[in-house]
This record gives structure tokens, sequence and C-alpha cells, in this order.
């Protein structure tokens, strides 16, 4: 099977001050594919997710060194346009956090800021039907359209979380823990959320939950300490670890 | 200590005792302002009350003949309407400048500076907001005033003059002689509410949730974007809250105005004629008035409608958030 690669890092290091949290991380994510991030909490999971948009660098103390091409560009060029960079690799984050402001500006908001000239409400009011539909909020929400996006259950809130991605157009969706403040119902939601969005866009997801890992991914990275250990499809990883260390966390011995 | 007692009793017993006194304390805190504000008002109203029933109230709020001290052909009359200009004149120019200053100022500390330029800028919004109101009178008359009078008065019929006759910046007459007036006081003004602005709508912006800012900026917006998109709506009320405070500043302050205005009771006609506020004036005149006479009860009067004024600012505010935060609900 020939496929490309959607993410590539090579010998990636990031430094929060004085400590190293990745220690040269070098992988390779399918296009198309969901890829779940795993590992004990700590082990810089999180941090390599959010080098993938450079959303890291708004913390002041943030060093990078390496290569992270994304889709055959390095994004650390010193060229290449941050917000161009986001509009392409959206992400989705740990706590929902749909944007004070109503259901409808939240799914436009990134359509207001990328594009140049004055979009139409028609055109506005067509990328809102289509965001919520494709994520099932549809139904619930046309008729509360209005009504304050902070206001929404979680579950919602979460799915407008990734609604808003959508009119983008990404390649990439980056998720952190995103179900880590939903309850069984939310969690089952997104997966499934996640499933009718693959293929159309390339989606890694942080989970610390391995049962989450298995359910919802094609690939599975393993981390420890801030370096990569192993990356396999899913069912190998899980059925057959080729690295000890891999199986001893897979077996609940780290936390 | 007796055998028998036990301790563990004792102690209980300690804080039974305390606990009645102490409730009672936090009470008398908690309601001490409602009673100095209601002691204020029935002191003010006290002192007011005779003057009500007899004061011209048409005269008082459309005329600008203010003859406190009558003398023979010149009988007493109470027009507050110069003052009232005054008050409103030099707050709205305040205004004018210190929100737009205000806002930015706290949008650069908050949002963009960073280290050592911050923390300068966060000192010195502090200690322009310690300064007292009398220095920022003699900065006024001593310092923006000449500055405002050489930049818009000039000898009456030359060509200067001329244009800012006609953009009715200044008077036919030339001005004043000190350059204390409307546009002095309110830029006065604007000096001491900016602090207010700043500070509080830093605190505002603060407050507001980073995992926001975060959500904006990963959606490929800049800071500036964020801020007009996010923040400004996250943060509405706390900074409206600061604008209302910065205004309350703004409409009560005496002194610095008392100095900056040129203290001249007429209805200015151009941006640099002198004004004359009610907060002012009755510095200026309770000492001069008889304790119990008319005067003295007029400028009783100006108080309340001080009071009225800012209590319809406070509560206009309060409208405005609850129907904000209405429409946010809809
Ligand atoms: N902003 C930060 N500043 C300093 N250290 C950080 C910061 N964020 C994370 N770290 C450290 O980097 C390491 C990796 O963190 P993280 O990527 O959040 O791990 P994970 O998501 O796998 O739990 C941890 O040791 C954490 O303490
Ligand atoms: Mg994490």
């Amino acid at each position: 099977m020939t496929q490309t690669n959607a993410i590539t890092t090579r010998d990636l290091k990031l430094w929060y001050g004085n400590f190293q949290a990745l220690l040269g991380v070098s992988v390779d994510i399918k296009q198309g594919q969901i890829t779940s991030l795993i590992g004990p909490s700590g082990c810089g999971k999180t941090t390599l997710l959010r080098c993938f948009n450079r959303v890291n660098e708004r913390y002041g103390n943030v060093r990078t060194e390496g290569e992270v091409k994304i889709l055959d560009k390095n994004i650390y060029e010193p060229d290449v346009s941050l917000a161009e960079l986001r509009k392409r690799v959206g992400m989705v984050f740990q706590r929902p956090n749909p944007l004070p402001i109503s259901v409808y500006e939240n799914v436009v908001f990134g359509m207001r800021i990328h594009s140049p000239q004055k979009l139409t409400t028609s055109d506005l009011d067509d990328a809102v039907e289509k965001a919520l539909t494709e994520t099932g909020l549809w139904a619930d929400l046309k008729d509360r359209l209005d009504a304050k996006a902070t206001t929404l259950q979680l579950e919602q809130q979460q799915k407008l979380c990734i609604a808003r991605l959508l009119p983008l157009k990404p390649e990439v969706i980056l998720m952190d823990e995103p179900c880590s403040a939903l309850d069984v119902e939310g969690t089952k939601a997104i997966e499934e959320l996640m499933w009718s969005l693959a293929g159309k866009f390339t989606i890694v997801i942080v989970t610390h939950n391995m049962a989450q890992a298995r359910r919802a991914s094609h690939e599975c990275i393993f981390m420890l300490m801030g370096e990569f250990v192993e990356h396999s499809r899913t069912e190998d990883l899980f059925l057959n670890p080729r690295n000890p260390k891999t199986a001893e966390y897979i077996e609940g011995r780290y936390g | 200590m007796p055998e028998n007692t036990p301790v563990k009793r004792r102690k209980f017993q300690f804080f039974d005792f305390i606990e009645k006194p102490m409730e009672l304390f936090i009470r008398i805190c908690g309601w001490s302002s409602i009673i100095g504000i209601a002691t204020i008002f029935v002191f003010i109203f006290k002192e007011a009350g005779p003057m009500v029933p007899r004061l011209d109230w048409v005269e008082f709020f459309t005329s600008s003949r203010w003859i406190p001290n009558p003398a023979p052909g010149n009988p007493a009359s109470y027009g507050a309407l110069a003052l009232i200009v005054g008050t409103f004149g030099t707050t709205f120019i305040a205004l004018i400048i210190a929100v737009p200053v205000g806002l930015g100022a706290a949008v650069y500390i908050g949002e963009f500076a960073t280290g050592k330029v911050k923390e300068t800028l966060k000192v010195v919004i502090e200690l322009l907001a310690a300064i007292p109101s009398i220095v920022w009178g003699f900065i006024g008359l001593m310092v923006l005033g000449p500055l405002v009078k050489s930049i818009f008065t000039a000898a009456p019929g030359s060509a200067w003059s001329k244009i800012m006759v006609t953009l009715q910046l200044a008077s036919a007459d030339g001005g004043t002689t000190q350059g204390t007036n409307l546009l002095t006081g309110g830029i006065i003004l604007a000096l001491m509410s900016v602090p207010v602005i700043v500070s509080l709508s830093e605190d505002a912006l603060r407050a507001v949730p980073d995992n926001f800012r975060e959500a904006s900026l990963a959606l490929g917006a800049n800071t500036w974007e964020t801020v007009r998109r996010v923040l400004f709506p996250a943060a509405r009320n706390g900074l409206l809250a600061a604008c209302l405070l910065g205004m309350g500043r703004a409409i009560g302050e005496t002194m610095a105005v008392l100095l900056a205005t040129g203290h001249s009771n007429r209805i200015p006609e151009a941006l640099t004629d002198p004004v004359r506020t009610m907060t002012a004036t009755i510095a200026a005149e309770m000492g001069e008035c008889v304790q119990g006479d008319d005067h003295y009860r007029v400028l009783f009067i100006l108080g309340i409608v001080l009071f009225v004024i800012t209590c319809a600012v406070n509560v206009a505010g309060d409208l405005i958030i609850k129907g904000v935060k209405k429409a946010n609900k809809a």
C-alpha cells in the first residue's frame, strides 16, 4: 500500500526554558488516517501535537529544533504564515472552548478571519448548515444559531469546536484528549464523529485512554519521556507490541 | 485550672462567646456602606429641603444667570444651566479622549506588551492614578493651559484666528488669558480618568479565560483579531463598567476643574471658551455663603443634581449590561 504522509517530523526537539520536553522525535503520520498518540502523563503527547500547528509558541519560553513537514512543507521555515498553517491544521482542545459568541459566529469565525473579500450572507449560511450537519448538530441547533455557544451542553460544545474547523477545509485535525471532559455518551458521539471524518481529514488524537486509542484509531504512536517508542497499526501495537516498553505500558505498568 | 473541667469544652465555649459579637461586627461592616449612603442622602436633602419649594426650577435649568450675591438692581437668581453644561461638556470631552486611549492602553498592556515593558507601563499607570487632583489642576493651569492657548488662539483678525473661529475651536475675542477652558479642563479630566479605565479594563481582559485566546489563535487569528472578535465581546461588561467608573471620576472631579476650566459662568460657544462646573461652583462658594441661607441651600441642590446624574449613569450602565446579557441568552 503506498500512502502519502500528512505529517513528517525529523529529530524534533523542544525546550520549555531549560526543560527539554521532546528529545528528538521522528514520526510519519499517514494521510487520511486516525493516528492516536498514547503514553503516560507528562511524556510529551500534548507538546508534540501542539508543534503541528505551532500553537506552542504562544508561551514565550519555547524553543523548537528539527523539522516538521506537513504535506511536504517544513512548517518551521521562516516564510511560513501562522494564519495559513493554522487554517490547514485545525485543533480541538481538551476542554471544549467554543468562543463566547453565538453558535453561528463560532462556525464562521475562521472564514471571517481567513477570507480576504467580503463574504455573502448566503455563503456563510451555507457553510454553517454544512458544518453543523457534518458534525450532527444541525437538527439540535438549527433553531438556536444565535444562542451563545458557551451555554450549550459540553458534548455539543466539543462538536461545535470540531464543526468550526470544517469551513476552513483543513488537511489535518489535531485533537488533544477531546473526550476527557465528556461522559460516556459524549465520548461515543465524538468517536463516531471522528470515524465519519476520517478519510477526508488526517486526524491526530492524543489520549491517555488506551481503550479509546484501540476503538478510535487506525494507527498508534507510543511515546515515553519525550521520546518516540513505537508506531504501528493500532491492532498490532496492542496485540503484538514490538518494544518491551510498549508492552509494559499497555499491560498497565506505568501510570 | 480546676481538675474536672474538660479542656475541650472550654475551647468551644470561648468560640461560642466570640462568635455572636463577631457576626454582629461583620454585619455592621456590611451594612455600613448603606448606612453611609443613607446618611449622606438624608443630610443633603435636609440642607437642601427648605429651598426645594421656593426655588424657581425653570430658571434653574434654563437660565445661566447665576447671581448668588444680590446687589441693588441685581436681584439674586439661580440659573444653573451654564454650570450643568460645563459639567457635561468637560466630562464629554474627557470621555472622547479617555475611552479610546484607556481601552487601547489596557489592550496593549494586557495582550501585546510582555516582560519589562508591561511591568513598567503598569507601574506608570498606577503612578498616574496616585497624582492628587490639585496637582492635575496645577498642570492644567501652568502647562496645558498655555499650550492650548498658544495653539488655538491668536491675535483677533489674524488668519489662524479666523480658521479657529470658523471651526468653532476658539472664540472671536481671542479666548482666555490663561488658556484654562473647556478643552483644557476636558483633557485634564481625561488624563485623570485614563488610569481608572486602564486598570479596570485590564482586569476585565485578564478575567477572560485563556482558552478563548488559544481557541482563536489556533483558528489562525492574530492577536488583534482575537482582541476584537473574542476578548471585547467576552469582556464587554467589565469594559463598560470601567468606562462608567472613569466617567464617574470625571463628573465628580472638583479641584482640577476649578483650576483648569477658567471657572467662568457662561455657556461656551467654542471649544476653547472658559466654563465652570457644578462641583467647582460648590467648592468655591460653599465657604463664602451664610450657612442656612438660600445660596447655601441652592449649592446643596446642585449636589443633588450631581447625585442624580451619577445615579442615572450607573443605572443606565446596569441596564445596558443586563440588556447585553439578555441579548446573549436569547
Ligand atoms: N508550558 C509549559 N512550560 C513548562 N513545562 C511544560 C509546559 N507544558 C508542558 N510542560 C512539561 O512538558 C512535559 C510534557 O508535557 P505534555 O506535553 O503536556 O505531556 P502529556 O500531554 O503527554 O501529558 C511535562 O513534563 C510538562 O510538565
Ligand atoms: Mg496532555
